[in-house]
């Protein structure tokens, strides 16, 4: 991969890769090289994303980080992305990055904090999954008995108690977003460093996915059939996709539809105790 | 009914799930499932037929439906996802918009 970066807006410096730090965190079998200057920037990523870096993997992107102090004002707001050309455009009030999806490479101009470098992978992560019919959903997943499972669900409705009620038998790949793959008829998903309120990054590994549930607490555990559309519905609703770009909410529509075809989907009406993971087998 | 004729927008996605036709809109995301006529009304959405033809010809005569309720039906159909940008309509044939605008399968 080339050495020099160059980034195409004024205040930001090309980085020669070769003389400073860079790590490559790896996530879904998807190495992002992250490249910067500044050492103690570069040793928050290595706690950040430990478990998922991988010095020997040939980089499939990459992003030079160009570290600003932080801005005097930086409003709560939702990431923009949108797409000039090739070019991919991810802006909030904290950091701003351009990403060439022919080159694969790509900038980040943000402050010293873990969150802005954490939401532009998640950003480039679902860029490049949107593209293979894959997807990162706001959901828990464990692995048990070699098959992974997904929890989907809205902020409470229970993904965090699922992860922490996880049997011994299960391990925990996030508790806040599943990373889904596909490959041909089949879906995989794969651990993450996306953590929620465990705090916690998830195990470095992957299965094959067997069913996807969508989680509501009720006075008893049972597992309830829901049709494909309904299912389709709420799979969108609980798929990140930031980029509003009409090409790319196709996409991620058609892998929706095709997901809820070939997987099993059903909910998960549970009490909030280890008796729900009885029906997840 | 005037002589209009409508189109599928090309910024929406639609396919087929558990034999009903699923809309999603590129623009606002907003997620629509159509019923039996009403899919039916819009697989024939080309741009060039008629819809008082779509409810002549396809409509009453696959259901058991009057002339009168189907082109209610149909009228109140298309100005709903007319609303939504999902349909286009115009008095005149409308060449070349639909035909790659779905993604059917």
């Amino acid at each position: 991969m080339g050495a020099v970066l160059s980034p195409a807006v004024s205040g930001a410096t090309p980085i020669d890769a070769s003389q400073c730090g860079s790590i490559n965190v790896e996530i879904g079998g998807i190495s992002v090289r992250l490249v910067t200057k500044d050492p103690g920037f570069c040793y928050m990523i290595e706690q950040r994303y430990a478990g998922f870096l991988n010095s020997l993997a040939q980089p499939d992107y990459e992003f030079a980080l160009h570290i600003a102090p932080p801005p005097a004002e930086a409003p709560e707001e939702d990431a923009r992305v949108f797409r000039n050309g090739r070019v991919w455009h991810f802006e909030r009030g904290d950091f701003r990055a351009e990403w060439d999806a022919r080159t694969r490479q790509g900038w980040v101009r943000q402050s010293p904090n873990p969150y802005s470098i954490d939401t532009v992978l998640r950003i480039a992560h679902s860029l490049v999954l949107a593209d293979e019919g894959g997807f990162l959903l706001h959901a828990a997943s464990a692995v048990r008995n070699e098959r992974a499972f997904l929890f989907a669900g809205i902020s409470g409705a229970g993904k965090t108690t699922m992860a922490r009620l996880a049997p011994p038998d299960a391990t925990v790949l996030t508790d806040e977003i599943s990373y889904v793959r596909r490959s041909g008829p089949h879906y995989r998903a794969y651990g993450t460093p996306f953590a929620g309120e465990l705090a916690r990054v998830g195990a470095n590994m992957s299965a094959p996915l067997d069913t996807l549930f969508f989680l509501v607490q009720g006075p008893v555990n049972r597992i309830e059939p829901i049709s494909q559309i309904a299912a389709a519905r709420e799979l969108l609703r609980h798929t990140l996709f930031f980029a509003h770009d009409p090409e790319m909410v196709k996409q991620v529509f058609h892998s929706a539809i095709e997901f809820v075809s070939r997987v099993k989907v059903a909910r998960l009406i549970f009490t909030p105790d280890v008796r729900a993971w009885e029906l997840v087998r | 009914m005037n002589a209009s004729y409508i189109a599928r927008s090309g910024a929406v996605a639609s396919r087929i799930l558990d034999g009903e036709m699923v809309i999603m809109s590129a623009v606002d995301s907003t997620l629509f499932s159509l019923n039996e006529v009403a899919t039916v009304v819009w697989q024939a959405a080309d741009g060039c037929t008629p819809l008082s033809e779509i409810v002549t010809l396809r409509i009453c005569a696959q259901f058991d439906v009057s002339p009168n309720e189907a082109r209610a039906d149909a009228e109140a159909f298309v100005e709903e996802l007319a609303r939504h940008g999902i349909l286009l309509v115009s008095d005149r044939p409308m060449v070349g918009v639909s035909p790659h605008a779905s993604e059917n399968s």
